[in-house]
């Protein structure tokens, strides 16, 4: 397999939301700005790289039997790196996204990519692979908190333009979460389908 | 006879289509459009107009340019979705903000599952409680009928009660404020539909004399209602609403009459009928008294929409010759 499809895969192909549905909880959750989609995209995206790095190195010695508690172990050091990281970098955005920052260890895409990819593949490769899927749900979850709220509350990425009107509250509470990943996802696979 | 004609069965044909049927529903909802109509004045007139053009002109859209299916707005379910859908908001709602609902009515709540027959929720009122939900502001703002000045905004019996109830006010005084042939000829604020009970009850009995819905889905649910508010008022008459009021103010009747028996959307067996229209009566009333908002007839409907699949399961009807 090439580089670039590598990277590519985990964009499209094997888009984490829109194609796998795998991480739904915090896709859900999250995404009720396009900034804070994208800060949790990319705090999952730096978990995953890494994680996905250290299981591949670990994995030929890890015995098959306690391979899982031993992933989660190593996912989970990550994720508290990036906790201290963004307590202590980003404030503002630690107290938006709260319990889900923790909750990244229990991630299906993060622990998902270590079992089907990172420990088969070498170094290199395995970083590439988190790149790319990092990316895809980092995209994914950007462009659902941008349509969110572009309806929700009349602005994107904070920028309003319906000056100071409101907009349909229901797209920022959890039914507009669900609403618009569905109709994302059938213009995605539509997108997909036409291309292939 | 020179020819012997020969077709296959179904031999005898009834007359009845969706048509027919929707135009039945249609005549049935005439008595309260014109009553929301005279009460309300014009701009309930745009509201009603707006409404059905753009679930109409929205229906034809998406079957012609998205489905490529052949149009189904012949069978004039859009347009009841439209009347349902106007005489659930407040008169005063903006044009607008009434095309929002349109679309979500049709293209979310009813096209998105496949057109008439697969929807799993009531369209109207999945574009109410959409509306309800995103645009508070427009849709707790409630004209008082016509007679008052049009900027005066009074609050619904219902909503009236539950804040009175919060400052600490009794219920008796509450209701004392309120008179039962008010509130059934209208004279109150609220959405349009909720106007005149008593001309929803005619286009009630209507339907019921054509056979074009049965009861019993309608009766259970003011059944339910009565008894649930008749017990929890015998309780304690200076918290809670006692069952009259409860079953006249609101949208209940016309949620009972209307909403809940659509066909696509209640279950088709006798037992699970009444199941499904216990569970709105009671679901209601529990909104109602312990809910935070004052009134929860769609939330009821649409929550026991949902479980419509699992009643038709469980009450179908029993084939002829099977045990």
């Amino acid at each position: 397999m090439s580089k670039f499809k590598l990277l590519t895969d985990g964009l499209v192909k094997n888009n984490p939301t829109f194609v796998l549905l795998l991480g739904m909880c915090p896709t859900l959750a999250t995404t009720t700005s396009a900034i804070n989609g994208l800060s949790m995209g990319l705090a999952t995206l730096f978990v995953l790289v890494l994680s996905n790095m250290a299981i591949s190195l670990i994995a030929p010695v890890v015995p098959d039997k306690v391979h899982i508690p031993v992933y989660i172990v190593v996912i989970a050091t990550f994720v508290t790196l990036l906790q201290f990281l963004m307590q202590a970098y980003t404030p503002a955005m630690y107290e938006t996204l709260g319990l889900f920052i923790p909750l990244i260890v229990v991630n299906c895409i993060v622990l998902g990519r270590a079992e089907a990819f990172a420990n088969k593949h070498g170094v290199g490769e395995s970083a590439l692979d988190g790149i790319g899927v990092g990316l895809g749900f980092t995209c994914s979850l950007t462009v659902l908190g941008l349509v969110r709220e572009i309806l929700g509350s009349g602005s994107a990425f904070g920028w309003s333009f319906t000056g100071g009107a409101d907009g349909m509250l229901a797209f920022v509470m959890a039914p507009g979460a669900f609403l618009c990943l569905g109709y994302l996802m059938v213009l995605f696979n539509k997108f997909l389908k036409n291309n292939s | 006879m020179e020819k012997l004609l020969v077709s296959p069965n179904p031999h005898i044909h009834a007359p009845v289509s969706t048509k027919t049927l929707m135009r039945d529903v249609i005549i049935a909802l005439i008595p309260a459009v014109i009553c929301s109509f005279v009460f309300y004045g014009w701009r309930e007139i745009l509201v009603m107009a707006v409404s059905v053009a753009s679930c109409v002109l929205l229906e034809w859209a998406i079957t012609k340019y998205m489905l490529r299916k052949p149009s189904t707005i012949g069978d004039l379910s859009a347009v009841i979705t439209g009347i349902l859908l106007a005489l659930n908001l407040p008169y005063t709602t903006p044009w607008w903000v009434v095309m929002i609902g349109a679309v979500v009515a049709i293209g979310v709540a009813k096209m998105t599952f496949g057109g008439i027959g697969q929807n799993i929720w009531n369209p109207a009122l999945v574009g109410r409680v959409f509306l309800l939900v995103s645009f508070p502001t427009y849709m707790t703002t409630w004209g008082a009928p016509q007679g008052v000045v049009d900027a005066v905004s009074g609050p619904t019996p219902l909503g009236a009660i539950q804040e009175g109830l919060m400052q600490g006010a009794s219920v008796q005084e509450l209701t004392s404020a309120f008179n039962y042939k008010d509130l059934l000829f209208a004279n109150l604020g609220g959405s349009a539909g909720e106007a005149c009970a008593l001309a929803l009850l005619a286009g009630f009995v209507y339907l019921c004399c054509r056979k074009v819905i049965k009861p019993w889905i309608t009766l259970s649910i003011f059944g339910t209602v009565a008894l649930t508010s008749l017990i929890f008022w015998g309780i304690d008459p200076s918290r809670f609403t006692d069952p009259l009021f409860n079953l006249l103010t609101g949208g209940l009747v016309l949620g009972a009459c209307f909403m809940a028996t659509d066909y696509v959307t209640s279950p088709m067996s006798l037992w699970g009928g009444v199941i499904f229209g216990v569970g709105i009566g009671f679901l209601t009333m529990m909104i109602r008294y312990f809910g935070s908002y004052p009134e929860g007839v769609s939330f009821a409907i649409l929550i026991m929409n949902s479980v419509v699949p699992l009643l038709n399961m469980w009450f179908h009807q029993k084939k002829f010759g099977r045990k």
